[in-house]
């Protein structure tokens, strides 16, 4: 058997290029002193500029049952969780010397605990002196709602790169979703159909990636951009073309109302945050699972990781390489596709040009972020939409800081944590490589 | 690694392959470039992929239009012609040579009349056109080609192109010098901006491993934000006294001179990215340096097992690749913009992609899908006052030329070549992530 795949197996197999680079400072010193950069600035920056006590509120308005709110010394609760992360910094720094072996879980669990000291200290600056109390609930509703788009994107992108596809189209599949199924709720009226459309046009994106990176063997990093630059261009060209001129008829869909789950929509702050939101997230919490159950439990994701890694083997044994494939891309894009719904038919309600303004490609930020896990992906598109929510809520508490520079926080932090904490995310081995049986 | 695309099951059976040598050495010329042509060589496969996307921009004009959906059964086809060729009639009279702008000319008394009230330079303003929109994206194709070449991929450009752009904006405005050292100074101050940002990910991706997408991706957000937060502040690049994101006008000295008289905007821009584009062939062809670049991006370990710095390339190679779309930032500003706003950058980052996947990562290519491209922004404009056809016509035809001239088996399939002898045109065969 002769494939592109065994050509390159020699070069796989040896270590990577980030092997090579151990000796230098992004090897084991990066991520303690990552740490301890996050502690610094929460003491030095938040906690000296602290003045007054920080309110806290944990209830949404008009709820039926009410929290007390938590009041804290803005100062002080800098300081603490910038002691806090010293001292996490302290414990990677004996891990990177040996003496305090930790294993992976503990890892991830310092570093969810680093960005939430990070944001505590943050959140404690920002509202101290201020007569407005910080509504914590809100927030964290607004993050969640948010990301729905960037989080199906990321499971989009999981399920391609596990297939041995790269998947740069997922900024396209939103797009041409959020178009379809605006046009589609618009015509007629209907939104479960809005919805259906949106997925199937994320599919057809979906099925022109297939066509073009499986059968025709077109570089998929180009492919994708190309894919998204065409979604762009004729989702641009239609809207001034037909929906201009049409609009009230062909673009101005209803929206779905939030749909409160009876019993643990009323828990506090819990049922507020997670049970009260429209259809689009409770199909993330479904999407979720069955991507994550289905890629690790069960024989279609044994299947799909081993035609990911390695294509000839998983063609020795049988398993039909190319149609797993083809498969696979066409049924992600329909969760990317009802990703894109959202910003229709989930939201804003009207379509506009260019209205997912490249949450795809964060999307594939998140999926790389967390490690080529739909776990992951999710919690890495949900930092992203927790620091941009974080964002319009500090521009509406006067925050001293120019709001731009808010607004470009998280993709440092992005590449803080990627460069110093990850460093090189191993993807699927056989990402991204044409496969051919001969 | 050079993988043949996927062997498409020719149309015809290969008659020609079963000849001998002695007698295909007797066939009149005509033959052979039949046969040469049915096999699909790259000019053949090029050129027919610039058809079927011509084609198909041309169906999606005609059957969006209000006055092709309405028209009658027997009218349709007829309306649908007139739309879509009237549409690419207006683009090639945007961006290459209008008819019109000639009988105007011969219209007048004398040359010296034509030439002083600005006739003859409309004849050629089209052309001047084309060049100018293509210099920017001649510039930012090549800063995505080099690091294709050395296994990177470069998304970018858009990061890259701002920190260029503010440095010439900034020099520009700030200093006061002569005439040529200004120009020069502002150039120079694009090429480090840009640089910078590119170095920056280079250098994160060598120490650490992160991938260059990511870092990228992240850069240009941070650099777009990062230019809205320096366009806001009056104490910092925010022209005084104005409401709006704006810097102040750049010094006329450090404009870049014209080419072609004053009503003329092609400037020297062009000459630079012409020159770039030499440069990088330069560089990547006959430099140590472009060799181990290329076989860097070929096999990253085997680079490595020759002694070469693989993590020192990768810098390089983004350093330089960021200064060639700064220059497309201080190209932009001091040639045609002469003052920085949010709008400056457009979307060149995405576009430069797809010049220089059409260009096939050369920079030869990269040249002439510069121009391609740059013809297809000239043209929109006047098609879009003309025909009413929206400008997005041209982001569809652009993205359309880029797949099918991607994908030459479906050509081959579609208009039923043979797969040439010698293995064809090579697709850009997919090699992952990065190298």
């Amino acid at each position: 058997m002769t494939s592109s795949s065994t050509a390159r197996l020699p070069v796989l197999l040896t270590p990577g290029p980030g092997a090579g680079s151990g000796a230098s400072w992004g090897g084991r010193f990066a991520a303690p002193v990552t740490f301890a950069l996050f502690g610094l600035v929460d003491i030095l920056v938040f906690g000296t500029h602290a003045h007054g006590s920080a309110t806290f509120s944990f209830t949404p308005e008009f709820a039926k049952v009410t929290l007390p709110n938590l009041v804290l010394n803005g100062a002080g609760t800098a300081y603490f969780c910038g002691a806090a992360s010293l001292l996490l910094a302290a414990a990677r720094f004996l891990t990177a010397l040996g003496r305090l072996p930790l294993g992976r879980t503990v890892h991830r669990v310092m570093l969810g605990l680093l960005l939430f000291f990070f944001v505590i200290a943050l959140l404690a600056w920002s509202d101290a002196g201020q007569s407005i109390s910080f509504n914590v609930v809100n927030l964290l509703s607004g993050t969640l709602n948010d990301s729905i788009p960037i989080m199906l994107g990321a499971l989009t992108g999981v399920i391609c790169s596990r297939s041995g596809v790269i998947n740069i189209a997922i900024e396209g599949q939103l797009l041409l979703g959020a178009f379809c199924a605006a046009i589609a709720t618009s015509v007629t009226g209907s939104l479960w159909l809005g919805l259906l459309c949106g997925a199937l046009a994320g599919s057809l994106v979906g099925i022109l990636l297939a066509v073009f990176a499986i059968a025709y063997a077109v570089d998929q990093v180009v492919l994708g951009v190309v894919l998204n630059t065409l979604v762009l261009g004729l989702t641009g060209y239609l809207y001034n073309a037909i929906m201009v001129p049409y609009g009230n008829t062909l673009n101005n869909p209803i929206t779905f109302n939030p749909w409160k789950v009876p019993l643990l929509g009323d828990i506090p702050i819990i049922g507020p945050v997670f049970f009260d939101s429209t259809v689009f997230l409770y199909l993330t919490y479904l999407l979720l699972a069955v991507v994550q159950i289905g890629l690790f439990r069960t024989r279609w994701g044994l299947r799909t990781r081993a035609v990911g890694e390695h294509p000839v083997a998983a063609d020795t044994v049988g398993i039909r390489v190319l149609a797993l494939r083809y498969q696979n891309v066409i049924i992600a894009g329909l969760i990317a596709g009802i990703g894109g719904a959202y910003f229709t038919i989930g939201s804003v309600g009207s379509f506009g040009i260019d209205m997912t303004s490249g949450e795809g490609y964060i999307a594939l930020a998140a999926m790389i972020f967390g490690r080529y896990t739909p776990f992951g992906a999710i919690c890495a598109a949900l930092l992203f939409g927790f620091t941009t929510q974080l964002q319009s809520i500090l521009s509406s508490l006067n925050v001293p800081i120019q709001s731009n520079l808010l607004l470009l926080t998280p993709y440092v932090v992005t590449i803080i944590v990627v460069a110093g904490l990850i460093g090189k995310v191993r993807g699927p081995r056989a990402e991204g490589i044409a496969f051919t049986k001969s | 690694m050079t993988t043949p695309p996927p062997a498409e099951p020719p149309a015809t059976p290969p008659a020609g392959t079963g000849k001998s040598g002695e007698e295909s050495r007797h066939r009149p010329f005509s033959e052979i470039f039949k046969e040469s042509f049915l096999e699909g060589n790259t000019v053949t496969v090029t050129v027919l992929a610039l058809f079927t996307a011509t084609v198909l921009g041309g169906l999606l004009c005609a059957f969006t239009n209000p006055t092709v959906l309405h028209a009658s059964a027997g009218n349709m086809l007829g309306q649908a012609w007139d739309v879509a060729s009237g549409t690419y009639v207006a683009l090639f009279e945007g961006s290459v040579f209008n008819p019109h702008t000639v009988a105007a000319l011969f219209q007048q008394a004398s040359l010296s009349t034509a030439v002083h009230d600005g006739y003859l330079s409309a004849v050629f303003n089209p052309l001047s056109e084309t060049a100018v929109q293509a210099t920017p994206l001649i510039l930012t194709g090549l800063a995505v080609a080099l690091p294709y070449q050395a296994g990177l991929f470069n998304i970018g450009g858009q990061s890259q192109f701002i920190g260029g752009a503010i440095m010439a904006a900034w020099l520009g405005y700030d200093l006061s010098l002569p005439f040529f050292v200004h120009v020069v100074v502002c150039v120079i101050g694009g090429f480090v901006g840009g640089a910078v940002i590119g170095w920056l990910t280079g250098e994160i991706k060598a120490r650490t491993g992160a991938h260059e997408v990511i870092v990228t991706i992240m850069l240009n957000y941070v650099m777009q934000y990062f230019l809205a937060y320096l366009l806001s502040s009056q104490s910092l690049l925010q022209a005084s006294g104005s409401p709006n994101p704006i810097t102040p006008p750049i010094a006329f000295n450090a404009h870049l001179p014209l080419l072609a008289g004053t009503n003329l905007r092609i400037n020297t821009g062009f000459l630079i990215a012409l020159a770039c584009a030499f440069g990088v062939w330069w560089l990547l062809n006959r430099t140590t340096t472009g060799f181990e670049f290329r076989s860097v991006g070929a096999n990253a370990s085997a680079a490595r097992v020759a002694g070469m710095k693989v993590e020192r390339s990768w810098a390089l190679v983004m350093l330089t690749a960021g200064g060639l779309a700064g220059l497309a930032g201080s190209a932009v500003i001091q040639g045609t913009d002469f003052t920085l706003n949010p709008n400056s950058y457009g979307t060149y980052g995405i576009d430069a992609i797809t010049v220089a996947l059409l260009g096939r990562g050369k920079p030869g290519g990269v040249v002439a899908a510069g121009l391609l491209f740059g013809a297809l922004h000239a043209g929109s404009p006047g098609m879009q006052t003309s025909t009413s056809t929206p400008v997005q016509i041209v982001q569809v035809l652009q993205a359309l030329i880029v797949m099918f001239v991607a994908a030459p088996p479906l050509i081959r399939a579609l208009y039923r070549l043979r797969a040439s002898r010698s293995g064809g045109v090579g697709t850009t065969v997919s090699k992952g992530w990065s190298a």
